[in-house]
């Protein structure tokens, strides 16, 4: 069953069309990669699935409810969550204060009961904090104890990775879009994602939409990749099937060598 | 960063392993023995001791001095304290540039002056015109958050900064608004009540003295204030407030409604200000357009940044230090005592760093003696200035004062001092250090004879000077949090 679905969207930035009436379906449970060289349109789409952009033309929907028009946040809050290709933490924020104010969306305590710190805010505020260490937990001891209180522009960028995908979970989205997140690490590390990313799915429950350059990284996680060039889907299937695939090669290494290969 | 055994159990700290890092506490260099426990119990002390220590030592401020002006200064300090605070919420937190804020401060007193004094015969009961003003002062923080909720940084600067030229045009002109006399105009509003409960009078003077009663109220006003904004950012809202300051489109990704939030900040700062405003204007018993200016708007900003926006011990220490300093610097005798206190202490405080700097202040010392006697040996009318109040004493023999200035020293010497201190920022080493000495004695020589003649602009000139000064040893303030834009 379809979770997310995108029907013929197109954006284009003046006279150039970024991304050229595609159509993707994410099924429940599915982890697909999307790949594409650089200016190919994967953040761009990202960017149209969470609100930032808005498509020119086409329907994106969440659960057959279209979600075009929404405001990032509204999105969001429906479950669709995702990582940044450049790292955006709330940098002079704590470890964890980073992870807790993802859970913005599901709680629901207001400024005046903060103030008055009632019972129930006392005991939100509690799960909240239970939440966000749940998150941090999820990658061994790398984001634990100490850490927590220190401010997230004093961890490594590996850790920083791993931040922004505890903050991502904290909002309890359904899908998660995560751009790159094997970019700039070394490859003990990126072995590390590799698993991480399928323990995502299984013991976090999520539906995932990747973009990953990293070609073992896609083989080792993806059941389905979908390969973009110059904003047009070019190739969909299995990673074998794709990483064959004539126009994939040629959009990656040009015409000719895809000629003599 | 390879750890290669995540779940392994650690056993001693590694280099380059997390547990080095885990361990920094034990590693810091700390003072041994007596001072060492100190400053480690009081770093533990928690920030609601430091609050109640601070009202209990504030509220006996009363039993220390009777004196009317004392407990008058000690009132407006708790009042900078509140707007601080305030102005916290919107730049510290919020990280918006608002340069309107002390509208809302106007906004407040006139509110409370309208709607409790023989203007309009209006005399609500205290307690329902102080929600009242207060929730006026959220609407309509909320209303100039509205078409400003789009801009950052200059843009909201100028929009907000044209809100507070607009409530200058209307209260000035508010004396005729479609044939009708709202603000009173330039003239103002005149006898406002006092804070008043039932038929008791929170008399603002007791026997011609400034009664403490409004020093307490507002005491009471800035726990409150000051706890319950500390709640608030402690929560979620307060949580979102500072993802948004960090990164907005995060922040929104992440499920936060940022335009709603950065509204919700206006109205908090403006509520603070208005709230803040009554007590004005209930204890000055009258209001004018030009109190909320561009003056007070720049001594708030500086309380802000000296004491470290974001950080609420921090803006309230700003407001603490700038506010009585300014009062003090009025007095010639006594800006004398700060300005040489300030000199030595920071030489002395700089001379930890280098020995060389405690060299530069003997030399200095011995310089003005020389240049003195010197000068004194030629011409006695050179020296013969007079010097009043504190350290008159010392300062006779050192610092040179003719008895009659001659009109090209005052604006030569004083150019020709900002010339030097360009100068000693350009050069290095040892060239620098020796031109500090005529430097240092040339900026006492301003001051004795051109800063002390006008203490009025003198007064901003140093907090100017103070605000660089610290901007460049600590650039997030006194108390405030180290910051990092990019890494």
């Amino acid at each position: 069953m379809s979770i997310l679905a995108l029907k013929g969207v197109s954006l284009s930035f003046g006279g150039l069309k970024v991304v050229d009436s595609l159509d993707l379906q994410v099924n429940e449970g599915e982890i697909v990669s999307v790949i594409g060289p650089n200016g190919a349109g994967k953040t761009t789409l990202f960017n149209l699935i969470t609100g930032i952009y808005r498509p020119d033309e086409g329907e994106i929907t969440l659960d057959d409810q279209s979600i075009v028009g929404l405001q990032p946040h509204v999105i969001s809050q429906r479950g669709v969550s995702r990582t940044f290709q450049t790292l955006r933490l709330f940098l002079n924020m704590s470890v964890k204060e980073n992870v807790m104010a993802a859970a913005y969306g599901h709680t629901r305590a207001g400024v005046f009961r903060s103030m008055l710190r009632t019972p129930g805010m006392r005991r939100e505020e509690r799960e909240i904090e239970q939440l966000a260490q749940e998150r941090l937990a999820f990658f061994g001891k790398r984001l634990m104890g100490y850490r927590w209180d220190q401010p997230a522009y004093s961890l490594s960028y590996a850790n920083r990775r791993r931040l922004e995908i505890a903050r991502a979970t904290a909002t309890n989205p359904r899908i998660l879009l995560l751009d790159e997140p094997a970019a700039g690490m070394n490859p003990s590390e990126t072995h590390e994602i590799t698993e991480l990313i399928g323990e995502l799915r299984t013991e976090g429950g999520y539906t995932i939409l990747v973009i990953e350059h990293d070609m073992h990284v896609v083989e080792g996680i993806s059941d389905r990749v979908v390969a973009l060039d110059h904003g047009v889907k070019i190739a969909e299937g299995s990673f074998d099937a794709v990483a064959t695939n004539e126009k994939v090669v040629e959009a990656y290494l040009g015409l000719q060598t895809a000629a003599t290969k | 960063m390879t750890d290669s055994t995540p779940h392994g159990m650690h056993e001693g700290p590694a280099v380059g392993q997390d547990e080095w890092v885990a361990r920094h506490a034990e590693r810091r260099i700390m003072p041994s023995g007596p001072l060492g426990t100190i400053e480690d119990r009081i770093r533990r002390v928690p920030w609601w001791a430091w609050l109640i220590l601070f009202l209990a030592a504030a509220s006996t401020l009363p039993a220390f001095s009777s004196s009317g002006y004392v407990r008058y200064v000690a009132f407006s300090t708790v009042l900078y304290m509140l707007l601080a605070l305030g102005l916290n919420v919107v730049v510290g937190w919020g990280g918006l540039l608002d340069l309107g804020f002390v509208a809302f401060y106007g906004i407040g007193a006139y509110a409370y002056a309208i709607l409790d004094s023989d203007k309009f015969g209006i005399h609500l009961p205290t307690l329902v015109s102080l929600p009242l003003i207060v929730v006026v002062g959220a609407i309509v923080g909320f209303l100039l958050g509205l078409p400003s909720r789009r801009l950052t940084g200059d843009y909201l600067a100028i929009v907000t900064l044209f809100f507070l030229q607009l409530f200058q045009t209307i209260t000035t002109n508010g004396d005729d608004a479609f044939g009708h006399n709202v603000t009173g105009g330039p003239n103002g509003i005149l006898r406002i009540d006092p804070f008043h409960l039932g038929k008791h009078d929170l008399v603002v003077q007791h026997q011609g003295i400034f009664a403490v009663s409004y020093f307490y109220v507002a005491l009471a006003f800035f726990a409150v204030v000051f706890v319950a904004l500390r709640f608030v950012n402690q929560s979620r809202t307060g949580r979102a407030w500072r993802s948004q300051r960090e990164d907005p489109l995060a922040a929104e990704a992440m499920g936060m409604p940022v335009n709603w939030l950065k509204l919700m900040s206006f109205s908090f700062g403006a509520a603070v200000a208005a709230l803040t405003g009554t007590l004005f204007a209930a204890q000055a018993a009258s209001v004018f357009p030009l109190t909320f200016y561009f003056v007070l708007l720049i001594i708030v900003y500086t309380m802000v940044i000296l004491g470290g926006s974001g950080s609420q011990a921090g803006v309230v220490a700003g407001a603490l230090i700038v506010s009585p300093l300014l009062e003090l610097l009025r007095d010639p005798g006594k800006s004398r005592v700060i300005f040489f206190v300030g000199l030595v202490g920071g030489l002395l405080l700089m001379s930890r760093r280098s020995r060389a700097l405690g060299m530069v202040a003997i030399a200095t010392l011995a310089f003005g003696f020389a240049v003195h006697e010197t000068l004194g040996a030629i011409d006695k009318s050179w020296i013969a200035g007079e010097h009043q109040g504190g350290f008159a004493g010392v300062t006779d023999h050192w610092v040179v004062a003719p008895a009659h200035l001659a009109r090209w020293i005052a604006p030569t010497s004083y150019i020709g001092l900002i010339a030097v201190v360009l100068l000693v920022t350009l050069v290095r080493g040892r060239t620098r250090l020796v031109l500090l000495v005529p430097t240092l004695y040339l900026a006492a020589f301003v001051w004795e004879n051109v800063m002390l003649a006008k203490p009025e602009p003198a007064r901003y000139i140093v907090l100017g000077v103070i605000l660089i000064a610290l901007m460049i040893l600590r650039p997030n303030g006194l108390l405030g949090e180290r910051r990092v834009e990019i890494v």
